[in-house]
């Protein structure tokens, strides 16, 4: 039998029993589309945060105080274990370093915030004028913290784009006084609006300068010192000669953590990675499934055409031509139900993005191609048993079969 | 003249649980080429079992069968199913029609399945179509035709690879008497252009239309007309 005709012989078969045949196709479809919305929702998770660590800043080194709980266990560092300030001048003393670019000391805390009778609480950072640069952001309005001393810093405040709304509505905020805590500032600038993100939400901050926050906290050690490497290369120096100065300047300990934003990112991603492998592989279960669906459908069909198939071989037909008959019928509803659970797929991956735009929900290549290609091999394993059971009838049998 | 068919010595034992049923017992048949033969007898005496064995459908429990000069019993299934394609044309009583596929592609399928190119399948059917009187039926389905219609396309499918020997098992048994004529003559008609044809049939009247005529009788061949003479 010649390929063309042979498909058009399985084609005319498919369509010859349209119940049975949309049956299968959708298992099938359900099943693939099932692994590209699932995957979809998976690797968009993981671009998603991705996405808003690096947002982040880039080229970023980490320090915060204390050890870390992953950094192993030293018998030395648990008896002396009152781990010093990690303070402003550490992180002057950053500046050092050959690989750094810039650095950004901060320190958060809560407070109030008052203005004309209207008080919110707020989250306080306290940085200074580098913060803007390593982290990215953006200003709407103003300035941003002046250089200088960090150990002094004027009463200037920055704000988040939400509170200025809420505090001033239409009101110019520029050069008004606010209270915050029990200090009062000046407000220089308002940062621009983000949204909401897992990183780089300033909508509800008000950044005043470190040494201040300081202050108002009644507190010594920062909350994290951000570091900028010169590039990504010396991402790595930067963490080890920041490691080391911190380690001379508190005698000798290592008292304090470097993490990599790089280290964070890779973090993330080999966890989310894994999140949506796992996903696909339980949507495949759902393929498995639907392949045992196209043996017993194919064995239906086997049993309702017994008497075709005597037919076939009294015109003639060879064993082989009715098992590549009845493999091709079984391929191509796989084929046809796998490219419609890819439509189905990739359409509610569209329609989730359409309503979560901030959310990546793009499924993968790989798991597309996978999708595809284990519907088409399930569909073709388990289409084997019944074209083999076909070829094997008895002619005279089969056509005695009304 | 050497015959189209031989066979000697051939046993068909069925076994049904305990018990043994002799379909064919012991049987020695020469069929020449262009013969016209009549296959008679009662209810269960092996007749369909004959017809099946001559056309490869089903193999003897001993004694050999030679078509055309070469023993066929011993092929591969693949070489019998080649043999089935290009030497025998099969009739059945109930049509044994593809529901699914129209008028033309049943008339095509033996073709199809044989590979012969698209043009050349063309070509052929529409000859059939014209010579059986089902030119304005060839989109139709089975469903959609009477029974003489689609004994008609079914002799036409049976013809179409230009056989040596046609087996019709009761080709007029679903059909009414007028119709059932019409088929006849046309199985005849073929014979007279050289094809031999076996015919199995109830049918005294039709059977006597034959040139020869075989009796069985409880798997043994009571009586040959040709044998007898
Ligand atoms: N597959 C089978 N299994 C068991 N016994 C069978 C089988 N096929 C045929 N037989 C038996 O073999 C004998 C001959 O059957 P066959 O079908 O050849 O008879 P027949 O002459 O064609 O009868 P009819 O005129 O009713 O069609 C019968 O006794 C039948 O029961
Ligand atoms: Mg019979």
């Amino acid at each position: 039998m010649r390929a063309p005709d042979l498909f058009r012989f399985a084609r005319d078969a498919a369509t010859g029993n349209p119940l049975r045949s949309s049956l299968l196709v959708l298992a099938m479809s359900i099943g693939v589309g099932a692994v590209v919305v699932l995957t979809a929702l998976g690797d968009g998770a993981r671009r998603y945060v991705v996405n808003e660590f690096s947002s982040i800043g880039t080229n970023l080194v980490i320090v915060l105080p204390g050890r870390s709980q992953t950094g192993g266990f030293n018998p030395g560092n648990s008896i002396t274990n009152t781990p010093r300030d990690l303070t402003v001048d550490d992180a002057q003393a950053m500046l050092r370093a050959s690989a750094v670019r810039r650095v950004a000391p901060m320190t958060v805390g809560t407070s109030e915030i008052s203005f004309g009778g209207k008080l919110r609480e707020v989250f306080v950072v306290g940085a200074t004028a580098e913060f803007i640069d390593v982290r990215r952001l953006s200003l709407a309005q103003g300035r941003f913290l002046p250089t200088g001393d960090w150990r002094r810093g004027a009463s200037e405040a920055v704000i988040g784009a939400k509170i200025r709304d809420e505090l001033f509505g239409s009101e110019p905020a520029l050069g008004q006084l606010v209270r915050v805590g029990d200090r009062r500032f000046r407000i220089v600038g308002v940062m621009a609006a983000t949204g909401q993100g897992l990183g780089q939400n300033t909508d509800e901050l008000v950044i005043v300068p470190v040494a201040l926050a300081q202050a108002m906290f009644n507190s010594n050690t920062l909350f994290r010192i951000l570091v900028e490497a010169n590039s990504r290369e010396a991402i790595e120096r930067a963490k080890t000669q920041v490691a080391e100065i911190v380690k001379q300047r508190h005698e000798g300990e290592e008292d304090v953590t470097v993490i990599t934003q790089d280290a964070v990112l890779a973090t993330f991603d080999r966890l989310l990675g894994a999140l949506t492998l796992a996903v696909a592989g339980i949507a495949a279960i759902s393929l498995a499934v639907a392949g045992i669906l196209v043996m017993n459908v194919m064995l239906v069909s086997v049993t309702q055409r017994t008497a075709e198939i005597g037919l076939l071989k009294a015109l003639g037909a060879t064993g082989a031509t009715i098992r590549r008959a009845f493999l091709a019928e079984a391929a191509m509803l796989s084929l046809a139900g796998a490219v419609l659970g890819y439509l189905i797929g990739q359409t509610a991956a569209f329609l989730l993005r359409q309503m979560y735009p901030a959310f990546p929900a793009y499924a993968p290549d790989w798991a597309v191609l996978a999708g595809l290609g284990t519907a088409l091999v399930t569909g073709i394993l388990f289409g084997v048993l019944p074209a083999r059971r076909a070829a094997r009838l008895d002619p005279v049998e089969s056509l005695a079969k009304r | 003249m050497d015959a189209l068919i031989k066979l000697s010595g051939i046993e068909r034992i069925f076994h049904l649980g305990d018990s043994e049923v002799h379909a064919l017992r012991h049987l020695d048949l020469r069929i020449h080429p262009g013969e016209y033969v009549a296959v008679m007898g009662p209810s269960g005496s092996g007749k369909s079992t004959l017809l099946n064995l001559l056309g490869l459908l089903d193999r003897p429990n001993a004694g050999s069968y030679h078509l055309e000069g070469r023993d066929v019993t011993t092929l591969t299934p693949e070489e019998q199913a080649r043999v089935r394609s290009r030497r025998i044309g099969f009739v059945f009583q109930s049509f044994h029609l593809v529901p699914r596929l129209t008028a033309a592609e049943n008339i095509a399928l033996p073709m199809t399945l044989a590979g012969i190119a698209p043009a050349e399948r063309q070509r052929r059917v529409e000859r059939a179509l014209n010579d059986y009187g089902l030119a304005n039926r060839a989109s139709h389905r089975p469903n959609e035709l009477s029974g003489g219609q689609r004994q008609r396309v079914a002799i036409a499918r049976a013809t179409v690879m230009q056989p040596a020997m046609i087996l019709a098992d009761e080709p007029t048994g679903n059909l009414d008497r007028a119709t059932g004529e019409e088929v006849m003559h046309l199985l005849e008609t073929l014979n007279q252009s050289g094809v031999t044809l076996i015919v199995v049939t109830h049918d005294a009247v039709l059977g006597s239309r034959a040139r020869r005529q075989l009796l069985m009788e409880d798997g043994e061949l009571r009586h040959d007309s040709a044998s007898a003479a």
